[in-house]
This record gives structure tokens, C-alpha cells and sequence, in this order.
């Protein structure tokens, strides 16, 4: 239950050591760096962006070429691979790289070229095809296309711009031309938008024949061939084998690098540590022999850092402290189920200086209310053990990951605890299952009782287990408030409104209002009464009085004591939210059953059993999913607006330390 | 007449349970609808974000899960499920109509602004990924009122 003691650290060395002291503290993987004040004539900052961006280009190419290969030669990878997380490699192959990374950076470049040429030769086979279409009309044509004639005849070819006749042709020359009579036209092959033809004549006749056909839309090619149509056509068609046997063979030479994939996802990841470097690098300030970190250590790593470095480089290893109004990184550490629920306190916000994590106790909450909203046996069973075998499985997880499919394992067997004490196991599927198909109704009872047969009953609990919640809340801020010393804020903002609730409370118990409601009565002895209302008033005097102290003027003291007061409304419709346990309880329950029923409606027969099988599976595995997330998100709710509502801010920074961030794997450290 | 009204009992009854299923999944066809527009959206231009965009999806569906929770306890108190139809006079038919009536208007307006809510909230996770946490309280929020609306029809009609 705490939040890391930092260390400010300074290191000064040499300039000549300055890469190898970045290279340990990035293996190392403890040191968040700040960003150094302003340069001066002495100290100066380095301009690394050149580098930098030339070693993230050589990450990003590096993934370009394994995207390629995922493409041509891909490698099955399962549903679940996104568990499985990054293979740890030995820190030789890191060593290996720095030798290596120039060649394999060539194979990366290959790689990338012989997609280009397949890209440039596919582009190339849908021009020759769109060439070949555009000559199709022109396919019966058995002269080249650009002949124009013999001695004494002239040949026209063109096209006209509609679909027309050879007669309409005729007519429209006859008429334009009427003196015209030794000629030939031939209608080669038409398409939606054009009529190729070719028209024969003397040669004298030439020019009269082609104005009158242009009267009637006649036009010469605009794409014309030298060759015979159909052998041109031929000839294309065998650049188009050639064009894919040159891709089939470019796609084979991809294929031939698929065993070193491996090799290209450290390449990759090699570059990106090493743009990491140069970046942290072009930050620190630099003088003309020296150089200068400065950064934030966990207190736990720092004599270890220290011995690592000062054994090594002659530098100065100096600790600062962190001064007042600094607001050092956040790194939370809990113990094995705390831990677990470390993600659920970040995405609130980790701890601001001065506040304790919230995290154990919100932890055993969160698990504790999950149970309560899920609440089935089996549906328990089933996720703690599908979490179970995950972790059990893929050892090598992402670190926040794995919290989180812990948290729910734990999640998972508080479900199950309070699905034995209500009573559901898959809903009410063993009733129903005896009494359809084996006709004898058998039922496991509940330990505790069935909140549908009495909501009533349930409600009350969520209540008090809200009231619990509450209390803790206000408990933690008590416990803040100590730590820090302030006695008399504990005094007036925890003790007073205790007095106030727990009189208030006592009082409402023995109400007959409450008995009416609850079904419940309770017979206090007398004195409790008593106590009860003296401590309410106590309480509400204290607050009405003491809230406002931090004002000088009475009046504005007390208007201000009289609005924290009427924050009882404020409790009030906290512990109302907590009749979400029920509803959400009371949900995966009569949906449950709802499945049951629907499944057992055909009988006791070999149809009745497979309908039943199947609605079974598929039911229960959407009211499953459903209600996990009901329940996921409703606990969440709860510890955030009305648990840390209590008494947690939030706002602190995630310590983000220098470190090798790779993508695909992770090299052991020297 | 006054025997036309006796045998309107399971009418309304009915009535009651049929408009908690309508206008809840109403609400959350419409909520979960506009939801997964903006989802599809988001995953049209990073696909990685769809666990997280579908959570926000699925928030305002939870109403239509409401209503038929409500209608499924409503009808096996009616004998409607199995068993024969138990005689209702047209008093008891109203109450039931009544104690359907919280989750089924409830259900059909928070579910509509739950989706809009989730809508918003997918924008966040569009923009700053790592502010799920936050994005999802917002629709949980709206939540809570169809909640309290689910807890009285369900206390109302078990008590019948």
C-alpha cells in the first residue's frame, strides 16, 4: 500500500562516456530524465533530431518490410496472440545487431524495393490491359490501322461517334455526296459509344468521301497502331505473361526472407532503443568535456544504480532533494491482490503528492461488490478459471495486462462465493434441468437466500454494504488527515460527520417507517435512543459550527457550516447508488433463468435436448458477457464517485521511466 | 360492462409487460444505434481501439435488458409462463400496467441519452485512449436513473 519514495538524482561525467552511461541507464530501465532548464554559454544541448529521425525511419521501414512478408509468406498467429506478449531474447543478439544492422538493413531495403517493382509491374499490367480493351473494336480489322492505301485506292479508317448503321451510312453519304459511287464501307465492330468502320475509294475520291462521312460523325483514331490489330493485341498479351511471370518470381524472392523474421523485429526494435537514446540524448546539457542527467530514481533502485555506474565511469552520482513544490513521478507497489487492481486506480489518477494510494483497500472493495453484482457459481467458476489458465499459459503477458486478467480471476472467485451463498448456478438451470429432462426436480438451496424470493432483504444489504464502503472512505481521509498531522481537520471533518451519520442512523432503525420498508424491526434499549440523537446533535452542531473555519467572519462561518450540513443529502443519495447491487444481481439472475426457460420449452425429446443444449450455450455465454461488463463498469462507478468521492483526488504523474520500449521483443539486460 | 371490466385484468397486465420490453428496447436500439455509428468511425480509422469503443457501445443496451427483466417477472407472476392465466380483475391489471410503467419510460429516455453520452464518450477514446476509464463513467452515469427506475417496477411487482 504505497507509493514509491523518488529520489532526485544528478549525474555529472564525462563527455566521451556520455553514450555508454545513456545505454546503461536505458538497460537499466529505473530513470525517468526531466527535461533540463534553459542552456547557457557553458552547458548546451546537443541537436540529435537527425539521427534520431534517421533511426525511426529505420524502425518504420523495418515494420513496413515485415508487413510485407505477413502479406506474401503469413505467419499463423492465433486469437489469442495478443497475450502472449514479447519474447524475451538474449542480450547477445542486442550485440549482434550493432554489428549486423547495416546488413539486415539491406535485406529490409531489398525487401522494400522488390515491392515497389511488383507494385510498378501491376500497375503496368492494368495499362496494357486497359490498352487492349480500347483496341478490341478493332480486332477484325486485317490491315494495320495506320495503312491509308494502294497506289490508286485510299483506305479510311475511324470511327463514328454513335452506334449507326451501315445503311444509315450509305444514305447520309448518297445524300452529302451524290456524285460518289465506286466506294466501300465496312462496319468492323461497335461498342456502346462508337462504330469502328473502314471505307475504300479511288484515290481522287478520298477527300470527298471523308467530308461526308464526318458530316455524319466520322472521326480518324485517336489511339492508332502502327501493327494489325490483332497481332498487336497478341503482342501485348505476351507482355502481360511476362509481367506476371516478373511478379510471381519478385513475390518468390519476398518469400525467400520469411525465416528472418525474426531477425527484422529486432532490427526494428534495435533502431527504435537507439532513437530513444539519441532523444534522451539531445535533451541533457552538455559542456565541452562534460555532460549532465538529471532525473527521478525509486529510492529502493538507486544505491544499486549507483554502484552500477560509479564501479564503471569516473562521474559524480549526487542525490538531491526534491523540493517543496516539485511534484515527483508517480510508481504505485502493492502487494500480490493489491496489485491487481493498480490499472483500475490509474485510469481514476495515480496519487498527487501527499495522498496514499487507495489502491489495497479499493482493491478487496472491488472484488468484494463485483462478486455481489455478478453473483452466480458458475458463471465464477468459469472466468476465475479461464483467467487461471491465461495466466498460467502465456507467461511472458504485458505487465498491465496481466493485472488486470488477475483482478478479474479474483473477481471471478468472489462470484462464485456469493453465487453459493444466493443460490445461482447458471441461473436456476439445475432445477430446470432435473425437472425437464430426468422428471425429478432437484435444487441446491442457497446458503444465505434467493434475492429474487426477497429483493426487499437484498436491498437493505446493498445498503449497509454501501454504508460500509462509505464509512471506509471517510475512514481513509481520517487516516490522510492524521498522517499529516492535522488534528483538528480530523476532528471536524471525520469524527463530527461519524457522530452525525451513525446518530442519524440509529435513530431511523427503530422507526416504524424503517420497519415498514424492511420488514425488518429493531427494539433498542432506551439509552441507545438517547445516545443516538446526543450524538447526531453533537455532530450537527460541530458541523454547522465548525466548517467554515478558515473564515474570520461569524456569519459567513456559519452560512458556510449550515451548506457543508446539507451535504447529508449527499450520503443519502450515496447509499441509494448501492441499490445497483441488487438490480445488477437480481439481472444475471432472471436473465439466466430466462435462457433456462426458453431452452427447456420443446420437452423432454431428442429435439427438446439439442434446442436445449444450444440456447443454453449461446445464452448463457451473451448473459455472461453482458453482465461482466454491467458488472465491471457499475463496481468502477462505485469506487470512483462514491469511494474516492470520500477522500482521493487524484493527479499524479505515471512515473515513465528511460527505458528499452521495443515493440516485438525484449533484450535481456548485460 | 361491469363484467366486460373483470375480464380486462390480464389485458392491461399484459399491456404492462409488453410496454416495459417496447420502450425500454426502444431506447436502447436507438442509444446503442447512435453509439455504434460513431464507433464505427473511430475503428475506421484505428481498428485497435474497437474492444474499447464496443464497451461504450454495449452501455446504453443494458436498458432493453431492463425492460424484459421486468417483463419476464411480470409475466410468470401473471401465470402467463407455463401454467394457466390466473383470473385478474381490471384493479390488479392496472397495478401491474403501473409497475411496469418506471422502466419502461425511464428505460426509453435514459437510454436514449446514454447513447448520446456514449457517443461523446468515444470521441475521448478517439482522441486520448488512455482516459477509458473516465470516458466510460460519464454513460454509467446516466445509467444510475434507469437503475432506480428498474429497482421500483421490480420491487412493485414482486410485491403484487
Amino acid at each position: 500500500m504505497a507509493v514509491l519514495q523518488m529520489q532526485k538524482i544528478n549525474i555529472c561525467g564525462l563527455k566521451k562516456d556520455r553514450k555508454s552511461i545513456l545505454e546503461i541507464l536505458q538497460s537499466s530501465g529505473v530513470m525517468e530524465v526531466t527535461k533540463t532548464a534553459e542552456e547557457d554559454s557553458v552547458f548546451q544541448k546537443m541537436d540529435t533530431m537527425s539521427y534520431r529521425q534517421m533511426f525511426e525511419k529505420n524502425a518504420l521501414l523495418a515494420d513496413q518490410a515485415l508487413e510485407i512478408l505477413q502479406n506474401y509468406a503469413p505467419e499463423k498467429k492465433s486469437l489469442l496472440a495478443g497475450l502472449e506478449g514479447k519474447a524475451l531474447e538474449e542480450a547477445a543478439h542486442f550485440k549482434r545487431m550493432e554489428k549486423e544492422c547495416e546488413t539486415i538493413l539491406k535485406s529490409v531495403k531489398q525487401i522494400l524495393g522488390y515491392e515497389k517493382k511488383i507494385a510498378e509491374s501491376k500497375a503496368s499490367i492494368l495499362k496494357v490491359e486497359s490498352q487492349i480493351e480500347g483496341l478490341t473494336p478493332w480486332l477484325n480489322l486485317d490491315i494495320p490501322m495506320k495503312f491509308s492505301g494502294t497506289k490508286k485506292s485510299a483506305v479510311l479508317i475511324g470511327t463514328m461517334t454513335e452506334t449507326v448503321t451501315l445503311e444509315q451510312i450509305y444514305e447520309a453519304v448518297a445524300e452529302k455526296e451524290p456524285s460518289l459511287d465506286a466506294f466501300d464501307v465496312t462496319i468492323l465492330g461497335t461498342d456502346k459509344d462508337q462504330t469502328c468502320i473502314v471505307a475504300v475509294c479511288l484515290k481522287k475520291d478520298a477527300t470527298k468521301l471523308e467530308d461526308a462521312l464526318r458530316a455524319v460523325g466520322f472521326a480518324r483514331p485517336s489511339q492508332a497502331v502502327g501493327e494489325i490489330p490483332a497481332q498487336q493485341v497478341e503482342e501485348w498479351k505476351n507482355q502481360i505473361q511476362g509481367l506476371k511471370a516478373e511478379v510471381k518470381s519478385l513475390e518468390e524472392q519476398i518469400r525467400a526472407y520469411k525465416d528472418q523474421r525474426k531477425d527484422f523485429e529486432m532490427l526494428s526494435d534495435y533502431y527504435r532503443i537507439r532513437a530513444q537514446k539519441y532523444q534522451v540524448l539531445g535533451d541533457l546539457l552538455q559542456s565541452k568535456k562534460t555532460f549532465l542527467v538529471t532525473g527521478y530514481v525509486p529510492q529502493k533502485d538507486v544505491a544499486q544504480l549507483e554502484e552500477k555506474l560509479v564501479s564503471r565511469y569516473d562521474l559524480a552520482f549526487e542525490q538531491e532533494e526534491i523540493a517543496e513544490e516539485e511534484q515527483p513521478p508517480v510508481l504505485l507497489k502493492n502487494n500480490v491482490v493489491a496489485e491487481s487492481a493498480e490499472g483500475v486506480t490509474a485510469s481514476f489518477g495515480l496519487p498527487a503528492k501527499g495522498e496514499m494510494d487507495p489502491t489495497s483497500v479499493m482493491s478487496l472493495c472491488y472484488i468484494f461488490l463485483f462478486g455481489l453484482m455478478l453473483s452466480d457459481a458458475a458463471y465464477g467458476l468459469i472466468v476465475s478459471l479461464a483467467c487461471f489458465v491465461v495466466l498460467k499459459k502465456y507467461k511472458r503477458m504485458d505487465s498491465g495486462l496481466r493485472k488486470s486478467i488477475k483482478l478479474f480471476m479474483y473477481c471471478g472467485i468472489s462470484t462464485l462465493f456469493w453465487g453459493v451463498m444466493f443460490g445461482g448456478y447458471f441461473g436456476d438451470a439445475i432445477d430446470i434441468i432435473s425437472g425437464t429432462f430426468f422428471n425429478h426436480k432437484v435444487s441446491i438451496p442457497a446458503l444465505w437466500f434467493v434475492p429474487l424470493n426477497d429483493p426487499m432483504k437484498l436491498l437493505i444489504y446493498s445498503m449497509l454494504f454501501g454504508t460500509i464502503h462509505l464509512y471506509l472512505g471517510l475512514a481513509m481521509k481520517g487516516y490522510m488527515l492524521v498522517k499529516d498531522k492535522k488534528y483538528l481537520d480530523f476532528f471536524c471533518d471525520v469524527i463530527l460527520w461519524y457522530l452525525l451519520l451513525t446518530g442519524l442512523i440509529f435513530i431511523l432503525l427503530p422507526t416504524e417507517l424503517f420497519s415498514s420498508i424492511s420488514q425488518m424491526t429493531f427494539n433498542f434499549p432506551p439509552i441507545v435512543g438517547t445516545l443516538a440523537k446526543a450524538s447526531a446533535i453533537i455532530g450537527a452542531v460541530g458541523i454547522l459550527l465548525m466548517s467554515g473555519r478558515s473564515s474570520k467572519n461569524p456569519a459567513l462561518r456559519i452560512a458556510l457550516g449550515a451548506y457543508d450540513l446539507y451535504n447529508i443529502t449527499g450520503w443519502v443519495s450515496d447509499v441509494l447508488s448501492y441499490s445497483r447491487l441488487l438490480a445488477l444481481g437480481l439481472a444475471t439472475g432472471v436473465i439466466a433463468s430466462v435462457v433456462n426457460q426458453m431452452g427447456s420449452m420443446i420437452g423432454n425429446n431428442i429435439l427438446g435436448i439439442i434446442v436445449f443444449i444450444i440456447v443454453f450455450i449461446g445464452g448463457h455465454i451473451f448473459n455472461l458477457g453482458i453482465n461482466l461488463l454491467g458488472a465491471y463498469v457499475h463496481t468502477c462507478r462505485l469506487q470512483y464517485v462514491e469511494f474516492f468521492g470520500k477522500f482521493y483526488e487524484g493527479g499524479g504523474k505515471m512515473f515513465e521511466p528511460f527505458r528499452r520500449d521495443t515493440k516485438y521483443v525484449e533484450f535481456k539486460e548485460d | 360492462m361491469g363484467n366486460f371490466m373483470d375480464n380486462m385484468g390480464i389485458v392491461f397486465a399484459l399491456l404492462g409487460a409488453a410496454l416495459a420490453v417496447i420502450l425500454s428496447g426502444m431506447g436502447s436500439a436507438y442509444g446503442v444505434g447512435v453509439a455504434g455509428q460513431a464507433a464505427a468511425g473511430v475503428v475506421t480509422e484505428d481498428p485497435s481501439k474497437f474492444a474499447k469503443v464496443l464497451i461504450l457501445q454495449l452501455l446504453p443496451g443494458t436498458q432493453g435488458i431492463y425492460g424484459l427483466l421486468v417483463a419476464f417477472i411480470a409475466l410468470s407472476k401473471m401465470g402467463l409462463l407455463g401454467g394457466g392465466v390466473q383470473e385478474m380483475d381490471a384493479a390488479t391489471g392496472l397495478l401491474y400496467l403501473a409497475a411496469c410503467l418506471p422502466i419502461a419510460i425511464v428505460g426509453l429516455v435514459s437510454a436514449r441519452y446514454q447513447g448520446r453520452t456514449s457517443v461523446a464518450s468515444i470521441g475521448i477514446v478517439a482522441k486520448k485512449p488512455e482516459q477509458f476509464g473516465k470516458a466510460m463513467l460519464f454513460p454509467a452515469m446516466v445509467e444510475t436513473y434507469a437503475i432506480l427506475a428498474l429497482l421500483v417496477s421490480i420491487l412493485a411487482v414482486s410485491a403484487l
